[in-house]
């Protein structure tokens, strides 16, 4: 069984202008959220995407931009009341979003 | 960490500011061997170091190890020492494949190498998983090129491939590697029990190798930290109970003042048990997207359960107190279930809090004062 979380709130981007057709986005995406036509990446299942980053970072044209961060309230939570980014847990790195 | 100190290939502990592509040169002090654990069969004389060989097998220790972790006991120090092993009978052309320095992660990788010959290149991540590893960027590009020269990998194989989880990929820029290091990063499958397939396939991944899951089984794993987590404000609510019947029925004997707080605790323990356990576990089945919402609707079906079945019949007061104190409860640990799914997004959360976080506040506030007039009038 497939889970869908919220619709219309993901931050990802591609601009296909700079895409270069390698395909490493489909490869490290866990969510499918990419397919490859007529030799370029395109956005398959925006909603799919849970911002993780692996695209944005593994992308050779630097074609995709995402606010990537851990998906997680209580380090959200945790980041608000220290003023940092999220951060749950006693991390020793207050300005790295992170879950324990 | 007693047990997994002893035994490095050499003295490379995980410098942060290493850049040049050298050996590390930590002011630690090379560990010596006086005791390995139980997981090492043996030791490889290379002349880049020695390299520990591992067992493909797991352990009752090793499992019950495992079952600790999850029942967050000694969880944060649950590791192995960085550093290079080897599995079975590997050589210069054998496959390098790259994990994490959390005890769990290592224990699941090399549970599914029997047979094979391979090296495994473990990260210090500070005894954290592959993915949250990535997320945080310990599993990251800076400390792989730096375990790669640490050790003198390029002496002990030949080719210049390493294979990494797909789930390291958040925190490592393969493109970045091949530059720093001349190693190109192959992005193997999610799990683990699929590298035999992926290797043997020629280091291809299917799509469903691909694909993160977040099945049933995947879910219950998790649900005893989201339990223990919640001790604390368990014990909390108890107290206040136990205040609350100081207050009113002082007078009472003890056994009964006792009995009479735990009854009073029982939707409470409902509600934790409800947001904590069962709203994971039934997560697909419950309706709506957010999370805090399928909380809130658990919470009200847990309420009614309670008001119409297991306490006596009350007053107004009485059936307004719990549909407003119980699904708020449900719905906020329900929320921070967000951290542990596959799924959610950031932003999908930082929305749904949005809402979420000012109904449960304003929901108890109103709880808390109808349980007032519940005890006054």
């Amino acid at each position: 069984m497939k889970q869908q979380y919220l619709k219309n709130v993901v931050t990802l981007n591609l601009n296909s202008e700079k895409c270069i057709g390698c395909g490493m986005c489909l490869e490290v995406c866990p969510h499918h959220v990419f397919k490859m036509e007529a030799g370029k990446a395109l956005i398959q299942n925006r909603d799919g995407c849970m911002e993780c980053g692996a695209c944005a970072r593994n992308c050779p044209a630097a074609a995709i931009t995402v606010r990537a961060g851990v998906g997680c309230a209580t380090a959200i939570v945790m980041g608000k009341l220290r003023g940092s980014k999220p951060c749950c847990g006693d991390s020793d790195e207050p300005d790295t979003p992170c879950c324990g | 960490m007693a047990d997994d100190n002893e035994i490095r290939s050499k003295s490379c502990c995980s410098c942060q500011n290493t850049t040049e592509n050298e050996g590390c040169t930590c002011t630690q002090s090379p560990l010596t061997a006086t005791k390995s654990p139980s997981w090492v069969i043996g030791i490889i004389n290379h002349s880049a170091g020695t390299i520990p060989r591992i067992k493909a097998q797991l352990t009752i220790q090793d499992r019950f190890g495992s079952w600790k972790a999850r029942w967050d006991m000694g969880r944060m120090d649950y590791k192995v020492d960085p550093g290079l092993y080897a599995v079975g009978n590997p050589d210069d052309t054998s496959p390098v494949l790259v994990t994490a320095n959390y005890k769990m992660t290592f224990d699941r990788l090399r549970q599914e190498l029997g047979g094979l010959n391979l090296w495994i290149l473990v990260l210090n991540t500070k005894g954290v998983n592959v993915w949250c590893a990535a997320g945080k960027g310990t599993f990251g590009t800076q400390e792989l090129i730096d375990r790669i020269a640490g050790v003198r990998l390029a002496e002990i194989v030949s080719h210049r491939r390493l294979i990494l989880p797909q789930l390291g990929a958040p925190g490592v820029c393969a493109h970045d590697v091949l530059k720093m290091s001349g190693f190109k990063v192959i992005y193997g499958p999610v799990r683990s029990a699929d590298i035999p397939g992926f290797l043997a396939a020629g280091m291809k991944a299917t799509d469903a190798m691909r694909e993160v899951r977040f099945g049933f089984m995947d879910r219950l794993v998790l649900t005893p930290i989201e339990f223990v987590g919640t001790f604390k404000p368990a014990l909390v609510i108890l107290g206040l109970l136990a205040l609350v019947n100081i207050i009113f029925h002082g007078s009472l004997p003890v056994y009964q003042f006792l009995g009479r707080t735990l009854l009073d605790f029982l939707p409470f323990f409902g509600a934790i048990l409800a947001g904590a356990v069962l709203v994971p576990l039934l997560l697909p089945v419950i309706p709506g997207r957010a999370l805090s919402w399928k909380g809130w609707l658990f919470g009200l079906f847990w309420a009614g359960i309670y008001l119409e079945f297991l306490t006596p019949a009350g007053n107004g007061w009485h059936i307004a107190a719990y549909l407003l104190l119980l699904p708020p409860l449900v719905s906020f640990l329900a929320m921070n279930f967000t951290g542990s799914t596959t799924y959610t997004s950031l932003s999908g959360v930082v929305k749904e809090m949005k809402v979420a976080i000012p109904a449960q506040i304003i929901s108890v506030g109103l709880g808390i004062l109808f349980m007032v007039g519940k005890l006054v009038f």
